[in-house]
């Protein structure tokens, strides 16, 4: 089986998010790590290899350093790395994003593809979508759990309040959440592995049947009028109360507060 | 001279502060406070290869360097001085020895189950006559047919009860060196389980509270004569060869503890406020702390400078790494007292307390002062290549 996972270097939002004064993020003011929604996806992935058998490859869009998150990968457990990078390719939105990696994946050979559902620096959960319909394959979103059965792929999706199993023949794309696995931490002769293997660079050239005008700033559609960061809230209050006291005490505060 | 570490140091460096907060620091206080051997993390360790980093691919380790080795311990230690102790005895103590020393059918029956963690080592020479001075071994070994007898006890033994593996010494006969009647010491394997062979008291100690520090006791323990560890009579040898290696896991283990009580107080000099204004404004804080991180710095370029030293002894098998190993860990360990002494004094009354990490941090890193070899060891050793 074959197996490509698509994962993003993004930066760590767990420290705050800084702007350059355009209103872009400042990436090299903050820390990059690999998408969580992806590294649960490579996880899916490797545990796939373990239980199954499978070759792991992982792609990745992005700046030179975006090389990082391959090896990372790498030192996880995948077998391969690609970088897609170019300067042609840079300022792309999700369409021109999902665009690029599938003119990536046309040149492999894949039964299963799988993404993360979103990036954490976008939070949009288009890409993995979108690259399925540029292959005209199936998609199968959300994933909580991913087994394989034969020919196929069973896929819990996940809901608010249930779940949907979901079987498709592969070859499919499935986008991964973070709540999928507890991904396993790297080793370190996997890192040092991962430092000696080559990763394979494509560029513009190399991706296949895509149009220049759908790829990077020119072929993306988004228009970003604004960018802000979440607007931190105050710590809240906590109370341990019982049932019918804990209802006393909301209606108390909110008539404090004159909302009733 | 590039003082920059490559992209895979940092890289691993990133995955041992990554494992140390998620998974060590959590249980920290409570394997203080509790004295119980984290085998849970342990384990945890195991899957992460962490019990078999210089150890080469082809006995199951991760065929890493002692550099990666060191940086793990160190990590580790920032945030826990027990798990700090618990890789870097299993990896230099037992480890080492048979990758140096053992024959190949050692190397093959042992490392794989001690690099991939699924077994614990240990390694046993202190006696309670017998601690810096090793001539005055108690412990004997006979040679009886296929076997060896084996009677005495070591004590102060780290990993003591949690080990499967031990690498221990034994006076096996008596020699004759410049004329004088000296005793003759070897080194063997002994396996948990076989008869003979059991467990006296566990220390309580001061600090590294939750490494499991037992006396192992032999009477009439029986191993195999293919167990000895190198030749007979260079025991010796072997044991001041590998504990010069150990220092250099013991200096990262001080130079962790003293970064970590450092972290520690750097946020606490920030938060903490009297006469209107954080004691991080005062200058006598800055100046503290500006000690503290200089000292800090300086044990960890001899500490890296160690490991490197003997990663090329791992490549040429000449270079000699004990002075450097030597004076990585009087430093180390001397930095770690101060700091983490500094540390408590910058915490004032919070810091004597135990709710504060920094008062562990003070009892754990004394020992680094006083095991595998104490500070005037190390001051002899160094001393005595500079007299040669």
């Amino acid at each position: 089986m074959k197996i490509v996972v698509c994962v993003k270097q993004v930066p760590d939002t767990k420290g705050g998010v800084k702007f350059n004064p355009d209103g872009t993020l400042d990436r090299g003011a903050m820390l990059a790590i690999m998408n969580p929604d992806d590294k649960a996806g490579l996880e899916a992935a490797l545990r796939l290899k373990d239980q199954y058998g499978a070759e792991v490859t992982v792609v990745t869009m992005g700046l030179p350093k975006a090389e990082e998150v391959l090896r990372e990968a790498m030192a996880m457990g995948a077998d391969k790395g690609i970088l897609v990078t170019d300067r042609v390719l840079g300022g792309a939105d999700t369409w021109a994003t999902s665009q690029t990696l599938a003119g990536a994946l046309r040149n492999l050979e894949y039964d299963l593809i799988i993404t993360g559902r979103q990036a954490i620096d976008g939070d949009t959960a288009q890409v993995g979508p979108q690259i399925s319909e540029h292959l005209n394959i199936p998609v199968i979103s959300y994933a909580q759990d991913i087994k394989i059965d034969g020919d196929s792929v069973i896929v819990e999706r996940q809901y608010d309040d249930r779940y949907h199993v979901l079987k498709a023949k592969m070859p499919c794309l499935v986008t991964a959440l973070a709540e999928l696995n507890e991904p396993r931490y790297m080793t370190p002769g996997g890192i040092f592995d991962a430092y000696d293997a080559d990763i394979t660079v494509w560029g513009r050239a190399d991706l296949k049947d895509v149009e220049d005008s759908n790829l990077g700033l020119k072929g993306s559609p988004t228009q970003i009028a604004k960018a802000s960061d979440k607007v931190r809230k105050g710590a809240g209050e906590k109370v341990n109360l019982d049932v019918t006291e804990s209802v006393d005490y909301i209606v108390g505060k909110l008539k404090e507060k004159h909302v009733i | 001279m590039d003082f920059t570490l490559s992209k895979k140091h940092e890289m691993a460096r990133t995955l041992f502060r990554e494992f140390a907060e998620k998974e060590v620091k959590p249980l920290a206080q409570e394997v203080d406070e509790t004295e119980v051997f984290p085998r849970g993390t342990v384990e945890k360790m195991a899957k992460a290869g962490f019990m078999g980093i210089p150890i080469p691919k082809e006995y199951g380790g991760q065929g890493c360097d002692v550099l990666t080795y060191a940086m793990c311990v160190e990590e580790l230690s920032k945030v826990c001085g027990t798990t700090g102790v618990i890789v870097s005895a299993h990896t230099s103590l037992c480890c080492d020895p048979i990758l140096t020393y053992g024959t190949d059918e050692q190397k093959k029956k042992y490392l794989p189950d001690l690099a991939s963690g699924r077994k614990i080592g240990a390694f046993g020479l202190t006696e309670p006559g017998a601690g810096t001075d090793a001539q005055g071994q108690q412990t004997k070994a006979v040679l009886d047919g296929d076997e060896w007898v084996i009677n005495g006890s070591k004590i102060f033994i780290t990993n003591g009860k949690e080990a499967d593996v031990y690498v221990i010494f034994a006076v096996t006969g008596l020699i004759e060196k410049r004329g004088k009647q000296i005793k003759e010491i070897s080194s063997f394997i002994v396996e948990k389980g076989t008869p003979g062979f059991t467990f006296g008291t566990k220390e309580k100690k001061m600090g590294i509270r939750g490494s499991s520090t037992y006396e192992l006791i032999f009477t009439d323990c029986r191993i195999p004569k293919e167990n000895m560890l190198g030749q007979q009579g260079k025991g010796f040898g072997i044991a001041m060869h590998t504990l010069d290696g150990g220092r250099i896991g013991i200096a990262a283990q001080a130079l962790g503890i003293g970064e970590g009580a450092l972290e520690r107080t750097i946020a606490y000099t920030k938060e903490r406020k009297q006469f209107g204004r954080t004691i991080a404004q005062q200058q006598n804080t800055q100046f503290q702390l500006a000690d503290m991180a200089t000292k800090a710095q300086a044990a960890q370029l001899l500490v890296y400078k160690a490991a490197m030293t003997k990663d090329q002894y791992t490549k040429d098998h000449k270079t000699a790494y004990g002075v450097e190993a030597a004076m990585a860990k009087l430093y180390a360990a001397e930095m770690a007292m101060e700091v983490t002494t500094k540390a408590v004094q910058l915490h004032g009354g919070y810091g004597y307390t135990r709710e504060y990490d920094v008062e562990r941090m003070m009892r754990d890193a004394k020992i680094t002062e006083i095991y595998e070899g104490t500070s005037e060891v190390q001051r002899m050793v160094i001393s005595a290549a500079l007299l040669k």
